[in-house]
């Protein structure tokens, strides 16, 4: 019968966020058990720079209509996710720039 | 940009996060794999910023004041103080979650929200006012400004549990009723509660307390995604609440503790020391002595605890260890998972005073190589190292694994006095036949022994 548009049953959103958060859950934690612990301050740092991709969300909430409260909310967000992104990647680099490669012979001070 | 494109724009931004993170899994790959991951939010961003209906002037100042201020930080911060940035860190993402989710809902203005986004919205807030408030105390408590023991006080328990009902109340009503008045509620009381569920844990179980609150921030950040729609902010906060959970195991399990047990029992402020103090006579050394002993000896295995944190003594171990080198003595340093304020705290010093990191050993490395180890050097550590933890059934902290450094030919603690740690248990290795005291501050120990060593 043409002229009726198919109407597919469409999952919704939280189903598919929920499949998404379980997949990516153990991503995690296959990557994370084999990282040794020499490297696990580093991990931490990082990973809590991701965690604030959240950034994101305060960038959006920053859109307009969202009323005086709502833009100081946004506002406040913005800056905390930014410290906790540049702070935590920088962070994370300064760290890692120190691990020292194994001696090669001659290498000490 | 259609919704699509973006979508999948986002998926790359999480790709990156994903490589990002399997490159932190090698000390070569690390720090290129922190750079993926960074390259990876900066895509996200300006994806969003693309064709975005926001406010330029209060997402510029906001984002050039957060940039001020998290890099000034990163840049400025000791090594020492590691610990406490990345509680600090933990707490902005968390308030910042939590913050975009009340956004989300001030946006809606009255307007009848589904059933899903108003239970994530009080998730976020939650977790995130939990994490914002946990992280400052964990902040405090590491920095020094408030005592890094236990605070505990009668009735806590019936408190913290009357909070957690007063916000199961209120979000059962902002549930049914979308009451602003309730989502306020929920916000201020998970403030106090991210307070108090802090305070009674001491300074020594920060490792999990830090862990945990990672995995925190990264749930709250995803329960966030929900609110949004939005996959980066789930895929980004699963991976960091899955990598906090993972952590939060490995330190309880260093403590051969439960989560619970950290989190409510106020350890070393109850704990009355179960095991009478073994007593005896020890034996102690001077720096000339231990000279000798080092400089003959063939593999050499250094012990650093907290204590050697405190005393900024990384560098002076490093001299130490590099005299110990020219002479042809082997060094590697035995590292517990709990010896610092956070995982892998230890490493990092270490790595900042240039100590290359395959000579950093992990807990089964270290005890393999100890029966074969002349000499250990003990610099402030104490719990990690006390056999009680193997040999007696009745001692408080029995089963945690340790370094069983009393495996080794001769045993040197370098301490201030015979005091016990912060669990206020007696440890037997210091009595023990084998093992010398020398009784001084780490870092004065070793500069005299770095003397010392260049007239051996």
């Amino acid at each position: 019968m043409p002229g009726i548009p198919l109407t597919p049953d469409v999952l919704s959103p939280v189903v598919v966020g929920i499949i998404v958060f379980v997949l990516a859950a153990f991503v995690g934690l296959e990557l994370i058990s084999k990282v040794p612990p020499t490297l696990h301050t580093p991990l931490m740092s990082g990973s809590n720079a991701i965690s604030g991709i959240t950034v994101v969300g305060a960038i959006i909430a920053t859109g307009a209509g969202s009323g005086t409260l709502g833009s100081v909310l946004a506002f406040v967000a913005v800056v905390s996710a930014t410290i906790n992104v540049v702070g935590g990647f920088l962070v994370t680099d300064r760290m890692l720039g120190m691990f020292r490669k194994p001696k090669r012979p001659e290498d000490t001070k | 940009m259609s919704i699509d494109t973006r979508a999948l724009l986002y998926l790359v931004a999480a790709v990156a996060f994903v490589l990002g993170l399997k490159r932190l899994g090698s000390p070569r790959t690390a720090r290129s794999g922190n750079t993926i991951a960074a390259g990876g939010m900066l895509m996200a961003v300006i994806v969003t910023l693309v064709d975005a209906d926001v406010s330029w002037t209060i997402l510029g100042s906001g984002l050039a004041v957060g940039a001020i201020l998290g890099g000034t930080a990163a840049i400025r911060v000791q090594m020492t103080s590691m610990p406490q940035l990345v509680a600090a860190f933990n707490g902005f993402g968390g308030i910042a979650s939590a913050l975009v989710a009340g956004a989300e809902f001030v946006k809606a203005d009255g307007l009848e929200l589904p059933t899903e986004t108003i239970f994530t919205i009080i998730l976020s807030v939650l977790i995130g006012a939990i994490t914002f408030t946990g992280s400052f105390v964990a902040y405090a408590k590491l920095q020094g400004l408030i005592g890094g023991s236990p605070i505990t006080y009668p009735g806590q328990k019936m408190v913290n549990g009357l909070l957690a009902v007063g916000i199961i109340t209120a979000a059962v009503i902002a549930q049914i009723s979308q009451d602003p008045l309730a989502f306020w509620l929920i916000g201020a009381v998970a403030l106090v509660l991210g307070v108090l569920a802090v305070i009674p844990i001491g300074g020594a179980d920060m490792p999990v307390v830090i862990a945990l609150l990672n995995s925190l921030s990264g749930m709250a950040a995803a329960a966030t995604g929900f609110v949004i729609s939005n996959s980066a902010l789930i895929i980004g906060g699963a991976l960091v609440g899955a990598s906090g959970l993972i952590l939060t195991k490995l330190m309880t399990e260093a403590m051969n503790r439960t989560l619970s047990n950290v989190l409510f029992s106020g350890f070393g402020a109850t704990s009355t020391s179960s095991a009478a103090a073994t007593g005896g006579d020890v034996t102690t050394t001077t720096p000339e002595d231990l000279a000798i002993a080092l400089a003959y000896a063939s593999q050499v295995v250094v012990v650093p605890g907290y204590g050697l944190a405190v005393a900024q003594a990384q560098h002076a171990v490093r001299e130490v260890a590099t005299l110990l080198e020219a002479r042809g003595v082997k060094v590697a340093y035995g590292i517990h998972p709990v010896a610092g304020r956070m995982p892998g705290h230890m490493n990092v010093l270490l790595a900042e005073a240039d100590v290359p990191y395959d000579q950093l050993l992990d807990l089964d490395q270290t005890n393999n190589l100890l029966p074969r180890t002349d000499v250990v050097l003990v610099l402030g550590a104490n719990d990690v190292v006390n056999p009680s933890a193997r040999d007696d059934e009745g001692s408080p902290i029995y089963g945690m694994p340790i370094l069983e450094v009393d495996h080794a030919a001769t045993v040197i603690v370098v301490k201030r006095s015979l005091s016990p740690g912060f669990a206020g248990i007696d440890n037997p290795l210091f009595y023990r036949e084998g093992t010398r005291m020398l009784f001084a501050d780490a870092k004065q120990a070793l500069t005299a022994l770095g003397s010392a060593l260049e007239d051996v």
